[in-house]
């Protein structure tokens, strides 16, 4: 997996609420065998009209924006388990995704492929998309190892949680299948401790 | 002993090492696989030269992407063939039963496992699917993962997780007439909104849930994803042993005296801890639909579509907006009346045979709408067996509905099925999402019993009238 450990960049703000996965890749594009290519129909049917011309309004085709940066509306990722959600985001270069809250298993697979989800309060996703708005070219700065989130012009800053464990698989670009393949013999002991 | 839940016993049980700062490692009893969320597990394994390391802990079918009608022919989409062969082809690599296309066990795998008699009390249970919490209608812990932990339970058996917190949701008191499962749990989601128990791993009960049957309890656990819910599950009971006996893998004899002592050991004991609880009475319950673009957009079928005012959250008017443009709808405007172009009566929530009976028992020697195209897709090949042996199928073709082949079918906007772009569709599925049932498509998610009703009218209408 990919490190994570410090980002500055530009945001990309999508001011709305329980996004689900179908709408970060709806499922007839869900055909592929493998990971990659998934970047071009991210937000596909927000993004383009029904004969592929891109849709002026939606902040993807809007110049002003860009980033390595998605910030988003409450409940990000809610609805189907298709990890093809994260890998779209990822090979569409987004590093990391804020919002005020995510869903579960969106989060987890997130966390599975370099993507950090940040979680900051409603009043700093507020003053996030207000910076955004005032300015397009507001950096932002996502600190790991030190569980920050900074709007860097307006010195503003708030702390974010993340599992200890995923942090430093994130930091260090670690798999969770290097560390369960690890513990393949304490995994056959409990089998045969509990009849498995 | 300090008092449990039935969620803390099945979870700690499983735990192979808990150390601080890590999730836990849980053992996994049972792992469905399907053809979407499984090809790139097995190129993973295959490019860290690893076996799968427990392959009949693991089942496979094919019901995403495959075509619901003339399932004997090839499938004519290209890459939804390759899918659908490279599972093939994956099983039969390393080791994994496949109730593929054609094979009689086939069909969704949330319907196939239940009804085979593999998913029981007390497992652990994944699958590369949200609506794996279905199967915690059996006692189960049972939740939807990515592709990455498919991988990972292919290579260990083991998956790591952060243990949720704990909600418990008491339906109590006797459902009204025309009052079903689907109307419980639309009406829980539209109570705590399509985010309210996101973190918390959810047990159902009270005296109403405990009266449902098996089937009735698999579409409630199967929507706990609807509201956010890592799972939902039940505790066994005489329903859900009647149900497992004599099931073809469920255990026999001596097994099954033995499986039936620990499964009665499996319910929360009074007093145990739960992080919230939330309790309703199952006599405010109606006939639910929903009317925009989450499932926490229901509404009392008799009820009117709320205004922005209405909203207890001001912050949701913008989303809310949008769902109604969406939907074609209006502010303030009855959903009875509302007319319908689809009715879809099948996915892992309503595909089973009491569902079916329920529809058959409202259309029986009536005919649809004229303007009405209604498909019903059995859940399973059993399924679709058993309803053909009850003449439920003749019931629905002579109404003039399309009995199908089964699989998850217009539920998800995946395979041949799909709803035209701004057509509405009454579905008994699970999600309506922005095209979830196809580009533009719009859905309202009710029960059997509703989506009967609006079959034969061509509109919303409540079935109450009609029994």
């Amino acid at each position: 997996m990919r490190k994570f450990t410090t980002l500055v960049s530009r945001a990309v703000p999508l001011p709305v609420e329980n996004i689900d996965t179908d709408q970060i890749v709806p499922a007839r594009f869900l055909k592929a065998t493998t990971r990659e290519g998934f970047g071009e129909n991210l937000f596909r049917d927000w993004r383009y009209h029904p004969d592929g011309t891109p849709k002026a309004d939606f902040v993807l085709n809007n110049p002003l924006y860009k980033g390595e940066i998605l910030v988003t509306g409450k409940n990000f990722g809610c609805g189907s388990s298709r990890e093809h959600a994260a890998w779209a985001l990822a090979d569409y270069g987004f590093r990391a995704v804020v919002s005020s809250f995510f869903a579960d298993i969106f989060k987890n697979n997130a966390l599975n492929n370099g993507i950090l989800p940040v979680v900051v309060t409603d009043e700093f996703l507020k003053k996030i998309f207000a910076a955004i708005e005032a300015d397009p070219q507001t950096l932002i700065e996502i600190n790991l190892a030190q569980q920050t989130i900074t709007l860097l012009a307006h010195s503003l800053q708030e702390s974010f949680d993340i599992n200890p464990y995923k942090k430093t698989c994130l930091l260090n670009g670690y798999d969770d299948i290097d560390y369960l393949l690890s513990l393949k013999t304490e995994i056959e002991t409990y089998e045969q401790l509990h009849g498995k | 002993m300090e008092p449990k839940t039935l969620f803390d016993k099945i979870w700690d049980s499983h735990v192979v090492k808990s150390q601080p700062g890590y999730p836990d490692v849980l053992y996994i009893d049972r792992h469905f696989i399907h053809e979407v969320t499984s090809p790139q597990a097995f190129a993973g394994l295959r490019r860290r030269g690893l076996p799968v390391f427990r392959p009949h802990r693991t089942v496979a079918t094919a019901d995403h992407n495959v075509p619901t009608k003339d399932q004997h022919l090839p499938i004519k989409d290209a890459l939804s063939r390759m899918q659908v062969e490279t599972l093939t082809k994956n099983c039969a690599d390393f080791g994994i039963e496949l109730y593929g296309l054609g094979h009689p066990y086939q069909g969704i795998v949330h319907v196939i496992g239940p009804e085979l008699g593999i998913t029981q009390p007390g497992m652990t249970i994944v699958c590369g699917d949200s609506h794996t919490s279905t199967h915690g209608a059996f006692g189960t812990i049972a939740f939807g993962i990515g592709t990455s932990e498919v991988e990972q339970v292919l290579a260990t058996q083991c998956i790591l997780q952060y243990k949720p917190k704990r909600m418990k949701i008491e339906v109590n008191g006797s459902l009204g007439k025309g009052v079903t499962a689907k109307d419980i749990i639309l009406y829980i989601i539209s109570k705590i909104s399509a985010g309210g128990a996101t973190g918390y791993f959810v047990e159902y009960a009270g005296s109403a849930i405990r009266s449902l049957s098996m089937e009735g309890r698999m579409t409630i656990c199967n929507m706990s994803i609807e509201m956010g819910a890592r799972g939902g599950l039940i505790a066994p009971d005489q329903t859900t042993f009647d149900y497992l006996q004599g099931r073809l893998f469920a255990p026999k004899e001596e097994a099954w005296e033995k499986a039936l002592a620990y499964w009665k050991t499996l319910y929360s004991d009074p007093d145990a801890p739960f992080d919230r609880i939330l309790t309703f009475d199952a006599s405010d319950i109606e006939p639910m639909i929903t009317y925009g673009t989450n499932p926490g957009m229901g509404i009392k079928i008799t009820d009117r579509i709320p205004t922005a005012e209405e909203l207890s959250n001001p912050a949701e008017i913008l989303s809310f907006r949008k769902a109604l443009q969406y939907m074609g709808l209006c502010e303030g405007q009855p959903i009875q009346g509302q007319k319908v172009d689809y009715v879809f009566i099948g996915s892992c929530t309503n595909s089973r045979i009491e569902d079916l009976r329920l529809v058959a028992s409202i259309v029986k020697g009536k005919k649809k709408a004229p303007h009405v195209e209604v498909w019903v897709i059995p859940g399973s090949q059993q399924v679709s067996k058993q309803a053909q042996a009850e003449g439920l199928d003749r019931i629905f073709t002579e109404a003039g509905f399309e009995w199908r082949g089964a699989g998850c079918s217009a539920c998800l906007g995946m395979n041949e099925d799909k709803i035209p772009a701004g057509k509405y569709c009454i579905s008994t599925s699970n999600r309506n999402f922005e095209g979830r049932q196809g580009p533009g498509a719009r859905t309202f998610l009710a029960s059997p019993l509703s989506a009967a009703a609006a079959a034969l009218k061509g509109y919303i209408t409540d079935v109450r009238e009609m029994l």
